[in-house]
């Protein structure tokens, strides 16, 4: 019941109209962090022009392939410009076959939701959030990550509260 | 592995403790250093050099990246408006030419003639200064008084992609209650950049 109202939820605030790039506000953010779950949210900041994040999506494919049955849930959130999104956006996941599920931030003013991610974000990405609420969680990381990196960190935060 | 470990075992504590650990650099109300920087001239370029500035907008930025592009238009108008009053722009790329060769002094130089850039446009080759002033992304804005006291850290307003649709002008408002002799209203705010390009050593 639980997952399905998550579910609900996150459709009710998030317009579809960039066909599968749903669009996300800032309350999105504060919905991942206080959902009362088993779920870790491997929450990734990028945009299509950022080399480095460009660089560590594979990572994060990997991850989301290997960890699919442990609860681990990945979201790409572009922060493209808006107006890349039917342009750059959709064709970039579409040529490269991300799997991982890929939102767009759509919010004009990022004052808005970087402190709700982490109050030490600076704003630079790629930033990725690592976090579970049941499990007391919370990693952050703003710079680019390799996969023993993020899998190392994914393992901790797997193992906490448990 | 051991390198890895330890800011991760950092963090697991930081969560345990909700202590996040304090950012380097400088905050509002700290004295910034000076700098002597070469400008796209080939003149060296110091704060002190500035004849007449009553303060300082100091922006790191760069040629490359999306987000201080969009803002290249907004910059020139604010040396524009600002620098007739004591407020010059002092531009600042912090990148690392071969990590990002579009942010080479040579394309810096192609940059500014093509935008006709009317402030000065500073090379920090060693890295040093966007480490000091604690910079993180471009663009990323610090105000200074004619002391070099931080008066604003953050963005220049808040929408990067549409200039029409800008709401609050946090460095504007920033400088014109610093002309004004205010306590300046929104001190620090955070905008999506591209992370500085640090030379891997």
């Amino acid at each position: 019941m639980r997952k399905i109202t998550f579910f609900l939820a996150f459709f009710a605030c998030c317009s579809l109209s960039a066909q599968d790039i749903p669009f996300i506000k800032s309350e999105q953010i504060n919905y991942w962090k206080n959902a009362d779950n088993d779920t870790l949210y491997v929450l990734n900041f990028w945009a299509t022009w950022c080399a480095p994040c460009v660089e560590e999506l594979p990572s994060f494919e990997k991850l989301n392939r290997e960890y699919v049955d442990r609860k681990v849930k990945v979201v790409l959130i572009s922060t493209d410009f808006k107006r890349n999104v039917e342009t750059r956006v959709k064709p970039f996941v579409k040529e490269r076959g991300l799997q991982s599920e890929v939102v767009f931030m759509n919010e004009s003013n990022p004052n808005n939701y970087i402190n709700l991610v982490d109050t030490s974000w600076t704003g630079a990405i790629p930033a990725t959030l690592i976090y579970s609420k049941r499990k007391g969680v919370s990693l952050f990381f703003e710079k680019k990550l390799d996969y023993e990196s993020l899998e190392t960190a994914v393992k901790t935060a797997l193992e906490t509260g448990n | 592995m051991k390198k890895l470990f330890l800011p991760l075992l950092f963090a697991v504590a930081a969560i345990a403790t909700a202590f996040a650990p304090a950012a380097a650099g400088y905050k509002v109300g700290d004295t910034a250093r000076d700098f002597n920087l070469k400008n796209i001239d080939g003149k060296m370029v110091s704060l002190e050099s500035i004849e007449g500035a009553k303060g300082y907008i100091v922006i790191f930025t760069c040629n490359h990246c999306p987000y201080a592009k969009a803002y290249e238009d907004r910059i020139i108008d604010l040396h524009k408006k600002y620098a007739p009053l004591g407020y010059p722009v002092v531009a600042i790329n912090p990148n690392d030419k071969d990590r990002q060769p579009a942010d080479s002094y040579e394309n810096m130089q192609k940059r500014a003639k093509e935008k006709d850039f009317p402030f000065a446009y500073l090379y920090d080759d060693t890295q040093e200064i966007a480490q000091t002033y604690g910079a993180t992304r471009t663009p990323h804005v610090y105000l200074l008084d004619s002391d070099r006291v931080v008066k604003y850290i953050g963005a220049i307003d808040d929408n990067s992609e549409e200039p029409t649709e800008v709401k609050e002008k946090y460095l504007e408002n920033a400088i014109d209650a610093l002309r004004s002799g205010k306590e300046v209203g929104v001190k620090e705010t955070k905008a999506i950049g591209c992370t500085i390009k640090w030379k891997q050593s």
